[in-house]
Formats: structure tokens, sequence, C-alpha cells
């Protein structure tokens, strides 16, 4: 067997690894291993690359990889789990920013990738397929730096939006796209740098008009557009494991962003074209009165009621994780436990700031993951649940979305709260959710609105538990 | 050079299946650990920017080769390393 068949061979035991690295995310148990398996991967990818014969020079790869991957170290194991969306952003812009440079390697020393024809030129498709890879890598670093700065609150969540908008987006992407059919024709650097330049331009004006609470689709597409862009590389380097890798990656993002959007019920071209959140909707979507009476409870009472039930169920929001109340949270409910109450968890789809992310909360914070549940594994219990113990939560508790067909909302699937015997809600005051809507359950009969800061709340209703 | 296109067309296009599938059987729990680890991998990038900085003396290329080499083993280490943190949290009932 010659060498080249070798390389492929490790290249297709490596693409084979990251199949069961994603694999094993179907459980939490066979996860970690998984995870391994994915590790193992890398190293063979990357060890295979390393003995090429096209690599003769070791000094400034140990040094790049020394210092990239201590920097990377350091930021994983000192990540808050909070901040773990703006950590995926940056690390998404860091792919499309590799692409990017890849891309532009291959492109001034051709040679090294084999990608010269008998005339000296770089082949054409190999010219499709690197400008490609370019422009989305491109899209994808200055889309994802700008997710990031809004996810770190660096720039304000608000959209940003103003006339022509989509206009200006449609004739830069055409353009972009013009620029790639000319490189076919004409290999000049110009062409080639101005269109990374353009798709830089591109993808922070696709971003910025998307609203901060939108940022789940957003974190999920970017990772998207990182394996596409890591799929179009591998074709200008005619290499299976970066093909498969990132065929792989751009459907895993292309799935979550398709499963946030389900979850608030919102096409992917309406979060895309953005303006969601801002002053417009919010504007339009108020309905009822906000004066009418509420009834409101202590936490002595709110003990009390839990104390006395059997069945809980917490329903946590992204204001729970705002709040740091979670270890707070997990200690009230193994209180509840010793008690003799059985304690169960319902997270909506984009209850977090990204896919899932609520559920990495919980667990940081020593909750069971099978206490854990989804919507549609625990809505039918409800029902039968004596307290819905909803915090930080709002807008994916709304009846509304079930009844009123003039709500921005209307048919987003929701936590069905209101079917317990009684409904504690933790709020710091009577202000809407993010979609700007009255919550009807606030004045339903059942319902006792605990007003405070989440953590105080919670540490009290923990203190007048024992 | 015409049917090797074909047959990473089709390689490309099968993964894209096998993706689907695959990720329609990640449970839902651990949406985030799946996005931290396909960002590691995604860092596959990082043969190609190897070959870019593997050559002999400077060049443009060798530069571009060695940032990319940098901010791809960013995510490598990173992206496992907070991968494999979070799934250390995952406890089942005592």
């Amino acid at each position: 067997m010659d060498m080249q068949s070798i390389t492929s061979l490790a290249y297709l035991v490596a693409a084979v690894l990251f199949v069961l690295a994603l694999r094993g995310l179907s459980s939490p148990e066979s996860s970690r291993a998984g995870n391994v398996m994915g590790m193992l991967g890398m190293m063979i990818a990357v060890g295979t690359t390393i003995l090429s014969p096209e690599i003769t020079s070791y000094l400034w790869i140990v040094g790049s990889v020394f210092v990239g991957g201590a920097v990377g170290l350091l930021i994983a194991s000192r990540i808050a789990m909070t901040a773990m969306p703006q950590l995926v952003a940056a690390f998404h812009s860091l792919v499309g920013m590799a692409a990017v440079l890849v891309a532009g390697a291959a492109y001034l020393n051709p040679a090294s990738f084999g990608l010269l024809d008998a005339q000296g030129g770089i082949y054409v498709a190999s010219r499709i397929e690197m400008s490609l890879g370019a422009m989305i890598g491109a899209i994808t670093f200055s889309g994802s730096v700008i997710a990031f700065a809004k996810l770190q609150g660096l720039v304000s969540g608000r959209p940003v939006v103003f006339p022509g908008q989509h206009l200006l987006n449609a004739l830069l992407g055409l353009a972009a796209l013009g620029l790639v059919g000319y490189f076919c024709v004409d290999q000049s650097g110009w062409v080639f740098w101005s269109l990374v330049g353009l798709a830089f331009v591109l993808g922070f004006l696709i971003i910025i008009p998307i609203g901060g609470a939108d940022m789940p689709v957003v974190v999920s597409m970017l990772n998207s557009y990182s394996g596409w862009a890591a799929a179009g590389i591998g074709f200008t380097l005619h290499n299976n494991a970066l093909i498969i890798t990132g065929a792989l990656v751009g459907s895993s993002g292309a799935i979550l962003s398709y499963i946030m959007c389900k979850g608030m019920n919102r096409s992917f071209f309406n979060v895309i074209l953005g303006g969601f959140g801002g002053d417009s909707t919010a504007a339009a979507a108020s309905g009822g009165t906000d004066d009418r009476p509420v009834k409101q409870g202590s936490a002595e009472d709110a003990a009390f009621i839990m104390k006395n039930a059997g069945s809980v169920i917490i329903v946590p929001g992204y204001g729970m994780a705002v709040a740091q109340a979670q270890h707070a949270l997990r200690e009230m409910a193994d209180e509840l436990k010793k008690a003799g109450v059985k304690v169960s968890y319902a997270i909506h789809p984009v209850a977090g700031r990204m896919p899932g992310h609520m559920n990495v909360l919980l667990a940081e914070a020593n909750v069971p993951y099978d206490e854990v549940f989804e919507l549609e594994d625990i809505n039918s219990e409800f029902q039968q649940a004596d307290v819905a113990f909803v915090i930080g939560a709002n807008d994916v508790t709304n009846p509304a979305a079930k009844t009123d067909p003039a709500s921005p909302i209307y048919g987003m699937p929701i936590l069905d709260v209101e079917k317990a015997k009684t409904v504690l809600f933790v709020k710091r005051g009577m202000a809407t959710g993010y979609a700007g809507v009255q919550n009807e359950l606030f004045f339903n009969d059942n319902t006792m609105m605990l007003f405070d800061d989440a953590k105080k709340m919670v540490e009290t209703v923990l203190r007048s538990l024992d | 050079m015409h049917g090797d296109f074909i047959s990473q067309l089709s390689i490309f296009v099968l993964a894209v299946f096998v993706g689907y599938y695959v990720v329609w059987s990640v449970t839902p729990a651990l949406h985030t650990p799946l996005m931290a680890v396909t960002n590691a991998i995604s860092s596959v990038i990082v043969v190609g920017a190897l070959i870019a900085a593997g050559p002999e003396g400077m060049s443009q290329a060798k530069v571009l080769g060695c940032i990319a080499v940098a901010l791809a083993s960013v995510n490598i280490f990173g992206g496992f390393a907070v991968t494999q943190r979070m799934l250390a949290m995952y406890k089942k009932k005592k």
C-alpha cells in the first residue's frame, strides 16, 4: 500500500471517530467516552498531516500549537457556564477566521497544496472551492464577533435596523457571488481579497438586525456556517476528513437552528430578517390592562405550600441564571425531597441563551439529569402536579400562545403550568417578558406572585423550609 | 480532476445525511456540549493550516498558516476541554 492510501485511511478513521463522538451524545453516560473518541480522531488527523512529506519545518508549527492550545485550555478551565453562549460564538469566529486564512494561504501558495494546472494557473474547481470557503469563513467570523459582542453585552442587544437593509444585504450577497464567478476567469489578487473583504462586511450586516434574545438561533446558525466553511476548505484540499467533518457540523448547526426556531414558533427567515424584540413589536403587543390585582405571597407562604405538596415542577428560565439562583434552587429542591415531595424540572427549548443551556446550568448546580425533563416529556404532568414553581421564565408559560391568535407569541409551544393546582411565580416585578406580551397567568386565581430577586426569594424560601 | 470532484461531492452529501440522523439522536439535554464539541471537531481545518505552515523558509502563506494553526489550536484544546468539563457535571440521581 502506498503512502497516499495510508494517509487517506487515517483520515477516514478520524472522520469515523468524529461521527462516534457525536453519537456518544445520545445519552450522558456515553457522552464522555464519545468526547474522548473525538479527541482521538483529532490526534489521528493532526498526526497524519504532520507526518506527511509536505511538512518539513516544525518549529513554527509547534510554537503556534503551544500558544493556541495554552490559551484554549486556560479559557476552557475558567469560563463560567452562564457565559457558554458567548464562548461558543467566539470559538465559531476562530473557525471562520482559520478558514479564511487557510484559503488565503492556498491562494498565495497553490503549489504546496497541489492546486496548479498544466498552465501554472489554479484549477477552476479549486478556485470555486477556495473562494466559497473563504467567503463563508469570513461571514462566520464577522457574524460571530457581533454575536459575541451582543451576548457579552459589549454592544446593545437591540436589533439595528435601517431602511433598505435587506436590499443592501441582498445586493452585497449577489456581488460576492459575482466575484466568486469572476475569480474563475481572473485569478488576480484583488478579486480574491475584495471577496474576502466583502464577506466580512456581509457577516457583520447579517447579524446586526437580529435582537439579543434571538441569539440562540444565531449561534446555532453560525455553528452551521463554520461547518460549511470547513467543508469548502476540505474540497480545496481534497481532504475527506475535513469534508465529512464540515458536513457533520453543518447539519448539526442547521438542526439546532431549526429546533430553536420551532421553540419560538418563528420561521428561520423571520429570525434572520431580524428586528424582533425591538420597539415596534413591543409597542404593538401590549394587551390587557396592567392595573388588575394579582395575588401576592411571601416566601413563607411558598415554603408552606410546597412542603405540603405531593409534587412540585420547577420551571427555570434565563432570569434564574442571570440571578445565579441555580445552586440555591437545588438546595431548595433537596429540602423538599427530604420532606417527601417529588421534584422535577421542566425545560423549555428556548429556556437559555443557546440550545441546552439550561440543562448545563442545572447540571453545574448538581441537579441530577434524570430529574430534568424536556417540554414534550413533562407537559402532560402539570395537571397532576400540585405546584408549578416558575422562576425567571415568563413568555414560555404564557397561555396566550394557545388561546390568543392576535398575540405575537401565538403558536409557540409553551409549558402548561396553569394546569397545576397552584402556580408560584417568582418575578422581580410586573414587567413583561422579551416578547413584550402581558401574561394572563399572573391574574389567575391559582397563581401566587412572589416578588423579589430570584436568588433572594429562593434563599428565603429555603430558610422557611426548615 | 472531474471524477475526483464528483467522488468528493458524494462523500459530502452522504456525510450530511449521517450528520442529520446522528444529531437528531442527540438528547436535547446535551445540545450545549454538542455545539462545543462540533466546534472542536470543525477545527480539523487545522490540517489545511498545517500544510500552509509546513514549508521551510518564510512566506506570506506560511505566516497565514501559522496564525491559522494557532487559532484552530485554541478551538481544539479549548473546545474538547470545555466539553469534557460540561459532560463531567451530568450526574444521575443518587
